[in-house]
């Protein structure tokens, strides 16, 4: 890293002097000096500065510098105090590769009033639970998030950081790879420790599932994936009831400056389970016919306990919002069990599907493609079956 | 108003395959195409120059990208769908880029721009990462919002969005300049008009290579970037099980009967 005050652009104005957390910014003769033995350079001047007067360029890390970091650290990504499940996942991960690394695990989690995910966190498999808390990191915002975990990544340097790959996780630890100049492979679903080289090896699909890659980061640290949610199966609680050490971190201020805030907040989607968490889901496509039919599709999920997917045409054709569509253009999904209706399953709806360890079709068509990868399969229209086994299921548990 | 829009040429991804025998990704024949998702950014950034001419207020749209020579075609499609003026920016010392050298490129161009607002696709078709668009923002240092779906509003200073969350959507006000990723939700994207055609044919599209967005080698395509791809292989491949045929309840019968199979009911 390496950061300078264009002269010809300052004007003494001290916005910068304010926002710097580390006090490494005086003001001389109307013109900002950095001391570079305080800076971290966390950037928090570069954005207080309306004049574009501080320059700061990401320089490589050290290549000799690599034995410094240690330990695996899982983001612990919450909404309203509530840690997300994809979280429990990733510590069942982490642990693996924390032992392979004979190294420590701990949960990272940014946020406010904290004190319950706290207690939850320490009863899993983890070494340390790691509370950053501040009203202001009460709800996730890129640039206030990754600038505060870039400068605990700077400061604490674990080896390996783990995020689920949700909506934020995608984003947000994109942003802190760019920052702190590591490497971030997305979207994993194949995490191990190199049996010779120590190196993280993270596996992913690409170009729509067809493809997997193996991806190493082999010269920076942290060395940092994402993961999708159902891969790992979710970490044992501890089983003889011990509790991992939690410890508050403080938070500076200085860190917390954002250029975005957030008016409101609209839930949906929240009548089903979220897909991408949902353990089952039954998915409705072109055989639905009309809106009014996905009852059929719902009533299943519900009576399941899972959610409601839908393809793209179904979601084209209005009947359903984009947030339950599954595809290439929409979620990627891996559930215990995925049950298609209607649905022919072109390539793109395959992409987003094709790896849930259960497959069940309910096509008319018997030439349909989703048959060719369904586990079980079923010639028939599904509006006339579907609710035939609702029934059913409801009448063995006696419901009506 | 300069907005900038960023584009990537990909391959239908659904049609390349691997190749175990060579160990190398099959191309052949596969199209190139617009990543679908910069369709919906580059729509949207068309979209606030139109309401913005209602407005009286000017604005242009510049798209850049990162490519190899042919991706030249993915440009004046760009601008017969009704962007202004484009950019390649094509060298060797671009190639092997991971997302980390690949923001960092497109950054650098971008810096010449100066754009008030810059669209992204939340992702890419080939490369599914997300990570570009929120990295271009870290390295110019704007503010950010991913997985819009909607623009509430736009004044000069700010600019407020719906953004795509995990649960529902999420209204948040954003700074300029800022960088916006955009979800297939925003928009239905227009086909080429008569005229967008023909400024496609005379458009000149300048060429950037390293030395024109001032960055260093070390920090450019394969040697700038700290990921690398070891090992590339097939997908275990499914195999599609029995097919029932059959009355109605029979199947809905037998489909119960395999849900408790299955320890689902």
């Amino acid at each position: 890293m390496s950061i300078r005050v264009i002269e010809d652009l300052c004007n003494g104005c001290t916005l910068c002097v304010k926002s710097c957390p580390q006090a490494a910014i005086t003001m001389e003769n109307k013109l900002a000096i950095i001391d570079l033995d305080l800076c971290n350079y966390c950037s928090s001047c570069v954005s207080a500065c309306r004049f574009r007067a501080i320059a700061i360029e990401i320089e490589k890390q050290a290549a000799d510098n690599l034995g410094a970091y240690k330990d695996v650290w899982v983001f612990g990504e919450q909404f309203r105090g509530k840690i997300a499940p994809v979280v429990y996942e990733l510590i069942g991960a982490g642990r693996q590769l924390a032992d392979d690394r004979k190294s420590q695990l701990a949960v990272v989690v940014l946020g406010d009033n904290l004190e319950n995910a706290a207690k939850e966190l320490a009863g899993y498999p983890v070494d340390k639970v790691y509370l950053y808390e501040a009203p202001e990191l009460a709800n996730y915002d890129g640039e206030r998030y990754s600038r505060v975990l870039s400068d605990l990544v700077r400061r604490h340097k674990p080896e390996i950081m783990l995020a689920g790959a949700t909506t934020q996780g995608r984003s947000f630890m994109s942003q802190v790879a760019v920052r702190v100049y590591t490497g971030l492979t997305a979207d994993c679903t194949g995490l191990a420790i190199g049996d010779e080289d120590g190196l993280l090896y993270q596996t992913r699909p690409a170009y729509g599932g067809n493809v997997m890659a193996t991806i190493l980061c082999p010269y920076t640290r942290p060395q940092m994936a994402t993961v999708r949610h159902k891969v790992f199966p979710m970490s044992p609680v501890r089983s003889n009831g011990s509790k991992a050490e939690v410890i508050r971190l403080n938070p500076k201020p200085q860190l917390f400056s954002s250029r975005s805030e957030i008016l409101d907040f609209i839930e949906q989607c929240e009548a089903t389970v979220n897909i991408v968490e949902a353990d089952v889901i039954v998915s409705g496509g072109r055989g639905i016919q009309d809106p009014a039919n996905f009852a059929v599709i719902e009533e299943l999920a519900k009576t399941l306990g899972g959610a409601v997917g839908a393809s793209r045409a179904a979601v084209d054709a209005g009947w359903i919002p984009y947030c339950h569509q599954v595809g290439q253009t929409g979620k990627t999904v891996c559930p215990k069990l995925y049950i298609a209706c209607g649905i022919s399953g072109a390539v793109q709806h395959q992409a987003g599907m094709s790896s849930s360890d259960t497959i069940i079709a309910i096509n008319k068509d018997p030439d349909a493609p989703i048959f060719q990868i369904a586990n079980f399969g079923f010639v028939g229209d599904c509006l006339e079956i579907v609710p035939m086994v609702t029934k059913k299921i409801k009448a063995m548990r006696g419901e009506k | 108003m300069k907005i900038a829009v960023c584009i990537k040429q990909v391959p239908a991804t659904t049609e390349v395959k691997f190749d175990p025998e060579t160990n190398a990704l099959i191309r052949e024949g596969v199209e190139s195409q617009i990543n679908p998702f910069d369709l919906y950014a580059l729509e949207e950034a068309v979209r606030v120059k139109e309401r913005l001419a209602e407005q009286g207020e000017e604005a242009k749209v510049t798209i850049v990208c990162m490519g190899p020579p042919q991706a030249e075609e993915a440009l004046r499609e760009a601008v017969s769908l009704g962007g202004d003026d484009a950019v390649l920016l094509s060298d060797r010392a671009f190639k092997g880029a991971d997302t980390w050298a690949t923001s960092y490129a497109l950054a650098r161009a971008l810096v010449k721009l100066e754009p008030d607002l810059i669209f992204c696709g939340m992702q890419a078709i080939d490369g599914d990462t997300g990570q570009v668009g929120p990295g271009i923002a870290v390295h110019l240092d704007y503010a950010q919002a991913a997985y819009v779906a909607k623009i509430e509003s736009l004044e000069k200073k700010k600019i407020v969005v719906k953004r795509l969350v995990e649960n529902g959507y999420e209204v948040c006000s954003v700074r300029l300049p800022a960088v916006l990723t955009v979800v297939k939700e925003i928009n239905e994207p227009r086909t080429p008009s008569l005229r967008g055609k023909m400024n496609a044919k005379k458009a000149e599209i300048p060429v950037w290579k390293a030395e024109d967005i001032d960055a260093p080698a070390d920090k450019l395509g394969f040697d700038g970037s700290p990921t690398q791809v070891v090992k590339v292989f097939s997908p275990p491949h499914r195999e599609g099980g029995e097919k029932h045929t059959g009355e109605p309840p029979e199947l809905a019968d037998k489909l119960t009967g395999l849900l408790k199979e299955l320890e689902i009911v």
